[in-house]
């Protein structure tokens, strides 16, 4: 019989994603979330599961959590360091990664992604910090997981700009273009959970954070959004999942 | 005469630095070489176009102090932490003055250096399709493939005038050992017409050619070697150091403010006049808290084939 264990948000979103990553062998890792996440993934149901940094490593094994895609625990044992031509040739173009995770300031309803402004580009209301890695890797990844906060002013009908390619209008755009990566797989968030639909590539509402309603999700998106035949409750962090983050993988809760 | 490159930072920036040059001090995350970054302000460059996949706290200094005119990048954050402000400040603001920027992303910039460094006219990625990136930059283009239906965009060679390499060792004709995150330091050091290799550690020749793998770098492109430990802080160098994540925290406070800001680059910068000086403020007991553990790899027998 499971406690019900009380969870912060940002844990809820933390094992989502490390649940999406189940039947992936290699996966490009972002830091926060989306880091340990993946760890989570490896220290649980994934044990094979290699993650891959935009920095230049393969098969990272962190001995504490990284705070930066280059941080010096990656390198040390890790399977390999390489230059980061190799690391966007050979890995990512050369099509080995199974799953991406990605986010972003802005996202519309076909899994687009806004990282460089706010405001139009020549004169920008605000400056992000831009595409980094995640252009190509919204392209050449086999799939993505998006991993965002669900906010009105994230979630929009209209980017102000379109760094990372999710399926773009919709339909087979994503194809034309001769994108080999399939896009956006899931959009994971703290407070529901989105698939894509198959034929439109549209944002569609599959779950929902316990104490959260279809409204209360509704009320946070900016388009009439998609919803599944099935809405269904998004399953609660269990015990062992939430002891691994809080004493092993963020003892110190900077992702709290 | 034996081939001896050594000289000092300011020395290195004095001869290898002009107005209105286009720069790289590479490093992703690691070997970023600061000390070369504050010798620049410090000798009052200017117009320079700054080169970096992430520009990272080093260019936000520079840019704040003034130097740079134009910006060439893939990703403008902190990494860790959030916003580099002040070249923030200067994009959204024009503070200290207008900076130009050109924008790729991390495999265009990787690219970049890598036509630039084999003499390519253009490099082809798979990237930008469908992107708003391709928009902003006329430099990104789509090209069809000579050999089938795929259309594919290219990007072009880039050729810095200069580049700052900071690495573990060398000897005293630049032959460079790296290990760790080498990040794109190979590339822009053969794309560039003048490199500079700054080490924690100058090594016999011998050391080098027990290790050949090692050597990402050779003499033969190298035209200056600074001898410059902790060159990188608060960036680090795999084996010696460790990233200074307090004073990365720390920036982010200080650069929200102008004024903060450039109270820290005289207090650190124009008025400390070289790394050593910069180190002793530092104190021992800052940069004691930075080395890492040991976690050495085996030895390995290349063989002697004689």
């Amino acid at each position: 019989m499971n406690e019900a264990m009380t969870y912060t948000p940002s844990e809820l979103m933390i094992v989502s994603a490390s649940r999406a990553l189940k039947g992936n062998r290699v996966v490009f890792v972002g830091v926060g979330m989306p880091n340990i996440a993946c760890n989570l993934a490896r220290r649980s149901h994934s044990p094979d599961l290699e993650l891959v940094y935009e920095s230049g490593i393969f098969g990272a094994n962190p001995a504490r959590l990284p705070l930066s895609i280059g941080d010096p625990t990656l390198v040390s044992d890790s399977i390999s360091a390489v230059s980061m031509a190799d690391l966007f040739m050979l890995y990512l173009q050369g099509g080995l990664v199974d799953v991406a995770l990605l986010g972003g300031a802005q996202i519309d309803k076909y899994g687009n992604l806004n990282t460089t402004v706010i405001g139009p580009y020549d004169k920008p209301k605000i400056r992000l910090p831009g595409s980094g890695g995640a252009c190509e890797i919204a392209i050449n990844a086999k799939k993505t997981l998006i991993i965002m906060r669900l906010k009105k002013r994230a979630f929009v009908e209209k980017l102000d700009f379109l760094t990372s390619p999710g399926h773009l209008e919709g339909g087979n755009s994503r194809q034309n273009l001769g994108i080999p990566g399939a896009g956006p797989a899931m959009v994971i968030t703290d407070r529901a959970l989105f698939v894509f639909d198959d034929a439109t590539g549209e944002m569609t509402l599959t779950e929902v954070a316990p104490g959260e309603s279809i409204e209360s999700i509704q009320a946070e998106i900016s388009w009439p959004m998609k919803i599944s035949a099935d809405v269904k409750e998004m399953v609660a962090p269990r015990a062992d999942e939430l002891d691994l983050i809080r004493e092993k993988l963020d003892p110190e809760g900077m992702y709290r | 005469m034996p081939e001896n490159k050594l000289c000092t930072m300011n020395e290195a920036v004095d001869r290898f630095v002009s107005n209105g040059a286009t720069v790289a001090i590479e490093g992703f995350t690691a070997f970023i070489c600061f000390a070369a970054a504050h010798e620049i302000i410090r000798q009052e460059k200017r117009d320079l176009t700054l080169c970096r996949l992430t520009p990272d706290l080093i260019y936000d200094q520079m840019v704040a102090a003034g130097v740079a005119e134009k910006l060439v990048f893939s990703y403008l954050g902190n990494p860790g932490v959030g916003s580099l402000h002040c070249i923030r400040r200067a994009v959204e603001k024009a503070i200290p003055k207008t900076l130009e920027i050109e924008e790729y992303s991390h495999f265009g910039m990787v690219g970049r250096y890598i036509a630039g460094a084999s003499k390519l006219p253009f490099f082809p990625l798979r990237s930008y399709f469908g992107s708003d990136l391709a928009q902003s930059n006329d430099s990104i283009q789509f090209v069809d493939s000579p050999y089938g239906d795929e259309r594919i965009s290219v990007v072009p060679p880039l050729n810095p005038d200069v580049a700052f390499i900071h690495a573990q060792r060398a000897d005293v004709k630049g032959n460079t050992h790296i290990w760790g995150l080498i990040g794109v330091q190979k590339e822009a050091a053969f794309a560039s017409k003048k490199v500079i290799v700054v080490v924690e550690e100058i090594v016999d020749g011998s050391v080098i050619r027990r290790d050949p793998n090692r050597t990402l770098i050779p003499g033969l492109i190298v035209d200056a070697v600074v001898h410059e430990p902790y060159g990188a802080h608060p960036s680090y160098v795999q084996g010696y150091y460790d990233r200074d994540n307090a004073f990365y925290l720390e920036w982010d406070r200080i650069s929200r403010d102008r004024e903060l800001t450039e109270n820290w680059l005289k207090e650190w910068v124009h008025d400390t006049p070289d790394r050593k000086t910069y180190l002793e403020k530092l104190g021992s007991e800052r940069l004691k808290n930075l080395k890492p553990g040991e976690m050495m790899a085996g030895p390995v027998d290349y063989g002697l084939y004689d």
